[in-house]
């Protein structure tokens, strides 16, 4: 069995056993036992509803902090897109860039600009290849993990790009390697909106190994740089992106700044559902582009982000003004398949399914049709199961007893 | 010509939904369920998605143009077959209505994004045996097959 490497954890301390989560989760991942939320590692793609909801702060992402610049001789920050939207307007980005070099970063990657040359990467792509359409986009990793789980059939639609993020870091370790460097003394550290991408760090899809080494969060940073931001004095020119990278951390950015005319663009993991859902009916063929994001407003909605997503999005979309949609974009990174694609195939994870035996597989499903028509159907999760038929699986797969029901314990006076 | 008939034999599991007519906002349920089961039988993606294709579109000519019908669903070791029958108007030229683009749904259906007069072709295009038969007045009958 894979073992599975997530960045959501509960903190068992905080958890009331309320049932907050338990209903928010879109792959019914969570169980309260014995009182405590538990996560069921299989099936958590790392969305982190559960982190947005839980009115106890009992959920967290696992992220390192900025102590481990002291474990690499030579520490790079790749900033993500969204980091663009998190400060007030009055500091340029450049001048934030440069106070991440004086909290202790040896170099900061614009990461909007690995956006933009993937941009024109992927519309050379769309234009040249008869593909499954729609496409895909694989920059929300929460969407990949979710087709892989419960839409097995739209793997073949999924565009297998990397994210800006390691387009950025691949470039900027292989520059640094050339220069004489030793691999393992380079640490690259991503600064990240959410649990999501510390997953594709740690685990990812599509490459063997991330050249990521860390992630810390947005938080961290902000409150750190907002300490000192009347002090950085701007000593390189760092930011290089135009509009079109920046415009990624907002929902349709990715599209807009590929040109599509026939795309769909939908943020928040309920919707994208309804998306997939329709899409696995074939009603969507007639699009050539979908990007779907589990956050609200894509990637500056994410929970660890800072500024409210709203006011985030507002000022990505001013900020793509300033830096202008039409201006030229300098492509200093080869667009070539070595420095942009995935290399290893997306590999279905059917953790719905019952049983591998097929006979045993359609007794399950018997039983489960039987213990659901017992239980009373108002989907509580009082037993610790996300609805009544869950709890009916649950008890199939032996992982519950029927008894966990308080209803039916009622009726039978027990 | 082959004839409509159920086919009882070797039957793993049977599931049935009832579909009532012009229940806009329920269309699809039964359908979606019929997908989650599929999912959880760890039937291949490909075997599951092209029913649920089927399921979909038939639960759908159900709200839209019968007076409420029913859709069966055999699971068996070799293939599952989809049953749907209904009450209704049935189809005055069945040929026509297979025709991409032919469709006789009123206008409120059409103004719930229904009525494209794709549903039959489409049906038929998923599966690896259809029949249909149909009596004016009375109602209409679909066999869908699909081989694992």
């Amino acid at each position: 069995m894979k073992n599975y490497w997530h960045s959501v954890v509960l903190e068992k301390d905080y958890c009331t056993g309320c049932t907050h989560c338990l209903d928010r989760c879109p792959t019914q991942a969570i169980r309260i036992v014995e009182g405590k939320a538990q996560i069921i590692e299989e099936r958590c793609i790392d969305c982190g509803e559960c982190l947005r909801v839980c009115p106890y702060h009992a959920k967290g992402a696992l992220v390192s902090n900025l102590d481990i610049l002291k474990n690499y001789k030579y520490t790079v920050a790749l900033p993500a897109v969204s980091f663009y939207g998190q400060f007030p307007e009055e500091y340029a980005m450049n001048t934030i860039y440069n106070g991440l070099l004086d909290l202790g970063f040896d170099e900061v990657y614009d990461t909007a600009h690995a956006a933009e040359l993937l941009s024109v990467y992927e519309s050379e792509v769309l234009d040249k290849e008869k593909l499954n359409k729609p496409l895909i986009s694989t920059y929300c990793p929460v969407i990949t993990r979710l087709i892989q789980i419960k839409y097995p059939a739209l793997i073949d639609n999924i565009i297998k790009l990397e994210a800006p993020m390691e387009i950025s870091a691949r470039h900027v370790r292989k520059r640094l390697i050339s220069e004489g460097y030793n691999d393992a003394d380079i640490g690259i550290i991503y600064i990240t909106p959410c649990p999501a991408k510390v997953t594709s760090i740690k685990d990812p899809i599509g490459i063997n190994k991330s050249n990521i080494d860390e992630a810390v969060s947005t938080e961290e940073i902000y409150y750190k740089i907002m300490k000192i931001i009347d002090k950085i004095v701007p000593s390189k020119q760092i930011q290089t992106a135009t509009g079109k990278g920046i415009g990624w951390a907002r929902v349709g950015g990715q599209s807009y700044a590929m040109g599509i005319e026939d795309y769909i663009a939908v943020d928040g993991i309920d919707e994208v559902i309804k998306v997939l859902e329709s899409m696995e009916l074939g009603k969507l063929s007639s699009l050539d582009f979908f990007e779907g994001y589990a956050c609200v407003n894509g990637c500056v909605g994410g929970p660890l982000n800072v500024e409210n997503t709203f006011i985030g999005k507002n000022r990505i979309r001013k900020l793509t003004k300033l830096y202008g949609m039409d201006e030229p974009i300098t492509i200093d990174i080869d667009l070539i398949p070595e420095n942009m694609e995935w290399y290893t195939p997306i590999e279905p994870m059917p953790i719905f399914k019952l049983d591998k035996d097929f006979k045993v597989a359609l007794e399950k499903m018997a039983k489960i049709e039987e213990f659901t028509q017992m239980l009373p159907g108002i989907n509580c999760g009082a037993c610790g199961a996300p609805n009544c038929r869950v709890l009916a699986e649950d008890v199939v797969n032996g992982f519950a007893r029927i008894e966990n029901c308080i209803f039916l314990n009622k009726n039978r006076g027990w | 010509m082959k004839s409509y008939y159920k086919n009882d034999e070797n039957v793993a599991m049977k599931l049935h939904y009832d579909v009532v007519r012009d229940d806009f906002s329920r269309a699809g349920e039964a359908s979606s369920k019929i997908k989650m089961m599929l999912r959880q039988l760890a039937i291949d993606a490909n075997i599951q998605r092209r029913i649920a294709i089927a399921t979909y579109e038939a639960e759908i000519n159900l709200v839209i143009h019968s007076y409420g019908g029913s859709i069966d669903v055999f699971i068996k070791p070799d293939c599952i077959e989809v049953y749907i029958e209904d009450v209704g108007p049935g189809i005055e030229n069945v040929e026509r209505a297979m025709s991409k683009g032919f469709s006789t749904a009123t206008n409120v259906a059409r103004e719930m994004g229904f009525g494209a007069g794709m549903g039959l072709p489409n049906m038929e295009k998923v599966c690896d045996t259809f029949v249909i038969e149909s009596t004016l007045n009375v109602g209409t009958q679909i066999k869908m097959v699909v081989n694992y």
